[in-house]
């Protein structure tokens, strides 16, 4: 369902918004939000602070400390940049940031994002659905899968430097699940540039899965016929899955996932219910029909 | 002499709660206020555990039996902090709805392990006072062996929580288990002698 950003966003922000984007030259903007949402009070759509957003991030290439991705990601370099879409497909491309700035005009998405260690943001990004990058490709019919690959430069990023993860950071998706309109490539928030710290110049946003399926600073995607073995799963199958849908019913082996805290609300605010598919249940649970959940978490 | 540099110590303990404290009042806790809270007090209870594990090899190592002197208060202030990460974890975070805290209990072993450690907690902050050592003779040195299950419980507890493996929880990994070795040294030399 599709719903104007004006019931979830402060007039006076909204409107400050829309001149901004419109300086950038942007005009079509499509807003996709879970409508409804529970009963308790402090369950608000508010737009999480950009100041949040900015400094309190998970990017173990920058270290593992939340404040870590900010302080450390500053000098890294993004330009020039370019991605490239391989395996099966009639004809491997390359596309620098320019080329899809200028071929996918960038719309603007409110979502939520609902991290696995259980608290949540929701955030302005700008960016274009990942099917309108996929289809430049033609995938054979070979292609099952969706594979994604982040950059690998352990001069720039410390945290490479350690067997944290296995580098380069990798994630997958299924072709339908690429294909969905709500599965955007990011490239801003809140109308400006997307920060370093935040994945830039080019990460996915899935929002319907937990944070770490939506990999950060992307420089490769593989079209590939079996399901991809990703850099969580790698570091522990039976922790994360390679479908991490965000499920309240389904727990984590260590935590429970039923609640989420709202970050930027201060001491005082609760918890609020996490919902299925993290609100965005109309849209993609025909996706995974017929699945049993509890088996491909 | 020793009343001074106890009351030195105990100010000192309190530092980790006038410091939080001080970052609510003047809004420095950061996009996760609560996390940050509960984290805060969870790791000074597992300093203060390994101070007061520090004691007794400072003992032998320094030949003084100063340090014993302020083992007590230390072991207190885990209990302290310890209460003050649950009641944190029970009222800030889960608003004292017990439902979901009694499933973590039961089904998060992280969870459970942290509870078990704050439960055998208690009996040792009982049996704190001088009378109650008179009163359990030898007894008492039996039941204050519990620390050590409750600092090795208190260690799991926090690499268990953690999304994988972190290089905190390891440095308190580390930490343990020299402070174990210490007594596994002490008890071979004791029986040479």
């Amino acid at each position: 369902m599709k719903i104007s950003s004006r019931q979830i966003t402060p007039e006076k922000i909204y409107k400050n918004r829309r001149k901004f984007i419109k300086q950038l030259g942007l005009t079509s903007s499509v807003f996709y939000f879970a409508p409804e949402l529970f009963g308790t009070a402090n369950a608000s759509n508010k737009l999480t602070e950009y100041k949040y957003i900015t400094t309190y991030n998970n990017y173990y290439e920058f270290g593992t400390g939340k404040n870590h991705p900010v302080e450390r990601s500053q000098n890294f370099i993004t330009d020039p940049w370019s991605v490239t879409i391989d395996g099966e497909v009639e004809k491997k491309i390359t596309l620098s940031m320019d080329d899809m700035k200028k071929m996918f005009p960038a719309e603007e998405r409110i979502y939520r994002l609902r991290c696995v260690e259980g608290w949540s943001m929701v955030i302005p990004w700008l960016g274009f659905p990942l099917n309108k990058l996929l289809k430049k490709a033609n995938p054979t019919s070979k292609a099952k899968f969706v594979r994604f690959e982040s950059i690998l430069d352990p001069e720039q990023m410390i945290g490479q430097r350690y067997p944290i993860l296995d580098w380069p950071y990798k994630e997958g998706l299924r072709i339908d699940e690429a294909m969905h309109p709500l599965t955007i490539m990011v490239t801003g928030l809140y109308g400006k540039e997307l920060p370093n710290q935040n994945g830039s110049p080019i990460r996915l946003m899935v929002p319907w899965k937990y944070g770490f399926k939506s990999a950060k600073a992307i420089v490769r995607i593989s079209f590939v016929e079996k399901m991809p073995t990703t850099s969580w799963m790698k570091a522990s199958p039976r922790e994360y899955g390679f479908y991490s849908n965000v499920n309240p019913n389904v727990d984590h082996p260590r935590w429970s996932q039923a609640t989420e805290r709202v970050i930027g609300e201060g001491i005082m605010s609760p918890r609020i219910p996490t919902l299925m598919y993290n609100g965005y249940e109309e849209e993609v649970a025909y996706l995974y029909k017929d699945m049993d959940l509890r088996k491909y978490y | 002499m020793l009343r001074y540099s106890k009351i030195f110590v105990f100010l000192l303990c309190l530092w980790p709660l006038c410091s939080i404290i001080y970052q609510i009042f003047y809004n420095k806790l950061g996009a996760e206020p609560v996390d940050k809270i509960i984290n805060h007090f969870g790791e000074w209870t597992l300093i203060l555990i390994f101070l007061t594990l520090s004691m007794s090899p400072l003992k032998k190592i320094t030949n003084s039996t100063i340090w014993i002197k302020y083992r007590r208060m230390l072991g207190l202030f885990v209990f302290f902090y310890a209460s003050i990460h649950l009641l944190s974890y029970v009222g800030l975070d889960y608003r004292f709805d017990f439902q979901p805290i009694v499933n973590d209990v039961l089904k998060k072993k992280f969870v459970f392990v942290g509870f078990a450690a704050w439960l055998l907690l208690i009996p040792l902050a009982i049996t704190s006072s001088n009378q109650m050592m008179r009163i359990l003779k030898n007894n008492w040195k039996k039941i204050h062996r519990l620390i050590y299950v409750i600092a090795i419980f208190g260690v799991l507890h926090f690499i268990w929580l953690s999304k994988t493996i972190f290089f905190k929880p390891l440095v308190f990994l580390v930490i343990l288990i020299i402070l174990l070795l210490f007594r596994v040294n002490l008890k071979k030399s004791d029986n040479k002698i």
